[in-house]
Formats: C-alpha cells, structure tokens, sequence
C-alpha cells in the first residue's frame, strides 16, 4: 500500500470522529437554537409594533452584516474584556446560533409573505385569533415554502463551523491540520476533511428531499 | 323584520382616497341583497367593512346587539364578536391548501367555536352533501375545480352558522360552465331564507335571486330597493346606463 493510502486510511477515523463529537452536535444544537431565534425575529419583524420591528430589524443588520469569523472573535476573545469569559463551546453555540438565526429569520419571513394574503382573510374571517391564524394556516404552509432557504442556511451553519478550529475547538478541520502538521500531506488531508463534509450536507440534502416531499403531499 | 347590520355614518378612506362616504345602511335578516356597481365603486370595501377585514375610519357599525364606534380603536374581543356573526366566501376562494376538503369545512366550528370533533365531522359531512360534495371530503383542495372549490368555501362559511353570509364576486373567477353550479347553491340558501350578501357582476342572476338591490358609484349609494324597482328603473340615467352596459358582456 503507498504512504498516501496508508495515511488517509489512518486520518479518516479521527477526523470522522472530530465530527461526530464537535461538528454535527454543534451544528445541530446551534441549528435548533437558531430556529427559535428565526421565528421569533420574523414574526417581530411582521409585527404592527414598531419597537419589536427596530430592535429585530438592528440584530439582523448586525449579524448579516458582519463575518461569521469577527463575531466568533468577539464573542471568544473579546467579552472577557467586559469580564464575560466563555468557553470555546459556549462561544460556538452562542455565535452560530445568533448567525444562523439571522440568515434563517429572513428566510422565514419570505415564506410567510409569499403565502397569499387571502389566507390570512379567510381565517381571520372565521373568527380566528392571531394566534390560530399562524399556527393552523401559516405555519403548515410556512414550512414547506420555508424548506430550500431554511435547508441552505443550515448548510451554510455547518460549513461555517469550520471556524470553530480559530478559538481552540477540535472540529474536523482543526484535526485535519493537526495531521497535516505531522505528515505534511495537506493536498491529502484537507481534501478528505473536504470529503467528509460533503458526506454531511449529502446527507442533509437527501432528508431535505424527503421532508420536501411529504411537506408537499397537497400540491 | 329584525335589524341586523347596520351602518351608520361610515367613511372608509385609502390613503386619502374616500372610498366609502357617509354610508347609512341596514342589512335585514333573511333577505338576500345584491349590491352593483361598476368597477372601484366600493362594493368589495362595504363588504369587507361588514366584517371588520376593513375597518372604516369613521360611523358606527352594529351588528345586533355588538356597536362598535368606528372612530375608536377596535378590540379584538370586538373584531372577534363582529366576525362571529358574518361568514364570508371570495372571489379567489381562498381555502386552505395543506387540509383535505373535510378538515376544511371543520376548522372554524374547531378552532374557533370549539365545537367536539366528531359534531363538527358530522356538520362538515352534512354540508359537503348539500352542496354536492360529499365524494370529495377526502381530496385535497387542489384536486378539485374552481367550482367544487367555490362550494368548498360555501360549506365551510356554512359550518359557522353565521347570522350573515358575505359572498365577494363568488363566480368572477369561474369559467361560465362552473358558474351555474355556484349559482344554484346559492340560489337554494336565498330560497331557504339565509341572510345573504352578494356581490355579483351577474345581473340576470341579481334579477331571479336578490330581494333588494345597492348600487354603489364612487363610493355612494346611489340605488337601495326591491331588485324589480331597480330593474325597472327609467329616471335614473346611470342606472339604466350601468344596465344596459352589462348586457353585452
Ligand atoms: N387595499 C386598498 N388600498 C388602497 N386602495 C384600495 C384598497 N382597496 C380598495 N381600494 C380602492 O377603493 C376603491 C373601491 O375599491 P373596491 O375594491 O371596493 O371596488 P369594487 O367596487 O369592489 O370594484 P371591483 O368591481 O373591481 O371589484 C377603489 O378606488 C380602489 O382602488
Ligand atoms: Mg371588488
């Protein structure tokens, strides 16, 4: 077996491991966070309050307009300044969570608005409260227009927790330079750190599929 | 005949467009009104004003015992107990796409008067079979046509037992074949004596169906009484103009 076929052999279970323990639970957790966050800022930013409006609309600007990376910094690295000291994973969590919810509050609030305006009327008609409204005739319909934005964002969530290998978290990519440090294979090891990826999202591609499909089973 | 809705003194404005001025009117109980007009002339705005999915800036609004001051900021108690009385059907029909033909005519008694499932199951068959479509109670609203869609609407208006039903244009969307099957349906509810308003752009369907006739322009009534009255009508120019327009279409 050549040297190269021997080290990818060798790297593949510790980078896969890194994984399973840093980059899917917090991609995940982040994900889950970042939902809540997601409806919560769509809502308030559809809402006849205009102070809701502004004070969602001013954390939208900021987190879309900003890298993902600088806010990780300043979440790590800079809060203990004003004595607010975070682990790496809290940091993480914290910082994908607000990011994420921001890209994926947009993309809810898309949906929302490309659902007809006389479904709103017609519940609304019958006597239904705010409330009924979006939950037995937005929601249902929300999440299946919501699907492909929602989806991309959630890829992007865990593309981007690449980052993490910055602030001392031993992701995926921070073992693959580790091992590229010991083997000086970088072509090698970054494209199988790469490889894995791409396996993840595969994965998270064919469940969107699914859920688009049953999500659809009226049209 | 007992008073129902009435309006009084209302003004509706868009952007400073007056698009209801100084509206005095009362809706009876079991009569069924068809209001005309030409195109804007505020006939979907008085409508919707009925049922509070617009809201008049000035006048007052009664329904029943409810009298709501217009000029006020509305509750939602108030908006809630306004819409518990009115049922309305549209143009666009406007089901809800993602429940079957059946969960669709259930939803409001449900959700809203929190009616048990299985009464409301049994109302929601029994309504589907008035309208003919009780075969279809199973089937998504996008595997049915404009019409079968349209009486949907009307079942599920129905299933609320509103004091007054709201029809917006119910057949404008509808190819004339379909039409007729709307038609009937709604002809059968004003023979069973329901208070009804339509509008139509329908005159010979006005003519055999309406007990009374508005006609609007610019956001006035220029006409109110019985449909052969304004049928008949030779001294107002703009009716028989508005009349005679409609009969080449
Ligand atoms: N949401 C709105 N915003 C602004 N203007 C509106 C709105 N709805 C209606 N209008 C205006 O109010 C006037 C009355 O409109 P309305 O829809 O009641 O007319 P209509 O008699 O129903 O007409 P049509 O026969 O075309 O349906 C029109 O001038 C219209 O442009
Ligand atoms: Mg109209």
């Amino acid at each position: 077996m050549s040297r190269e076929m021997e080290i990818a052999i060798e790297s593949f279970w510790p980078i896969l491991k890194a994984g399973l323990a840093v980059t899917i639970p917090l991609s995940l957790l982040s994900f889950a966070i970042a939902m809540v966050i997601a409806v919560i800022t769509a809502l308030a930013r559809m809402s006849n309050v205009s102070i809701l409006r502004y004070v969602f609309g001013l954390y939208v600007w900021i987190f879309r307009g900003t890298p993902l990376l600088v806010q990780l910094f300043i979440v790590f690295f800079g809060l203990p300044n004003i004595g607010i000291v975070l682990d790496a994973w809290t940091a993480s969590i914290i910082t994908f969570s607000l990011n994420t919810g921001a890209y994926a509050s947009e993309s809810i609030r898309a949906s929302i608005l490309a659902i007809p305006k006389g479904q709103w009327e017609a519940a609304e008609s019958l006597g239904m409260t705010y409330w009924q409204v979006l939950r037995r005739v937005i929601a249902p319909q929300t999440i299946r227009i919501s699907l492909p934005p929602v989806t991309n964002d959630f890829i992007d969530l865990v593309k981007g927790t690449s980052l993490v290998a910055s602030i001392t978290l031993a992701d995926m990519f921070m073992i693959g330079q580790q091992i590229t440090a010991r083997t000086y294979e970088p072509l090698l090891i970054y494209s199988l750190v790469a490889a894995i990826y791409l396996l993840f999202i595969t994965v998270l591609t064919f469940v969107q599929g699914r859920l688009e499909k049953y999500a659809s089973k009226y049209i | 005949m007992d008073l129902i809705v009435q309006f009084s003194n209302v003004h509706k404005f868009f952007d400073g467009h007056e698009a209801l001025k100084n509206i005095n009117l009362a809706f009876n109980k079991g009569e069924t009104t068809v209001i005309l007009g030409p195109s804007g002339s505020g006939k979907s705005t008085l409508l919707r004003c009925i049922n509070l999915l617009e809201t008049p800036e000035r006048g007052t609004l009664a329904i029943g015992d409810i009298i709501v001051d217009l000029s006020k900021p509305i509750s939602k108690k108030e908006r809630l107990a306004i819409r518990q009385n009115t049922a309305m059907v549209f143009q666009s029909f406007n089901l809800f796409p993602h429940m079957k033909v059946l969960q669709n005519v259930m939803e409001g008694p449900v959700t809203v008067l929190k009616e048990e499932r299985a009464a409301a199951m049994e109302k929601g068959k029994r309504l589907l079979t008035k309208v003919g479509l009780s075969h279809k109670m199973d089937s998504y609203p996008s595997q049915l046509s404009g019409g079968q869609q349209q009486r949907v609407a009307i079942a599920r208006a129905l299933a609320m037992e509103p004091k007054f039903l709201l029809f917006d244009e119910p057949t404008s969307a509808l190819d004339p074949e379909l039409e007729g099957e709307v038609l009937k349906v709604l002809k059968d509810l004003s023979e069973e004596g329901k208070s009804m308003i339509i509008v139509t752009h329908n005159l010979s369907f006005a003519k055999e169906v309406a007990d009374r006739i508005l006609f609007l322009e610019n956001g006035e009534v220029l006409f109110d009484g019985e449909t052969k009255k304004f049928f008949d009508n030779k001294e107002n120019d703009r009716i028989q103009s508005f009349i005679q327009s409609m009969q080449f279409i």
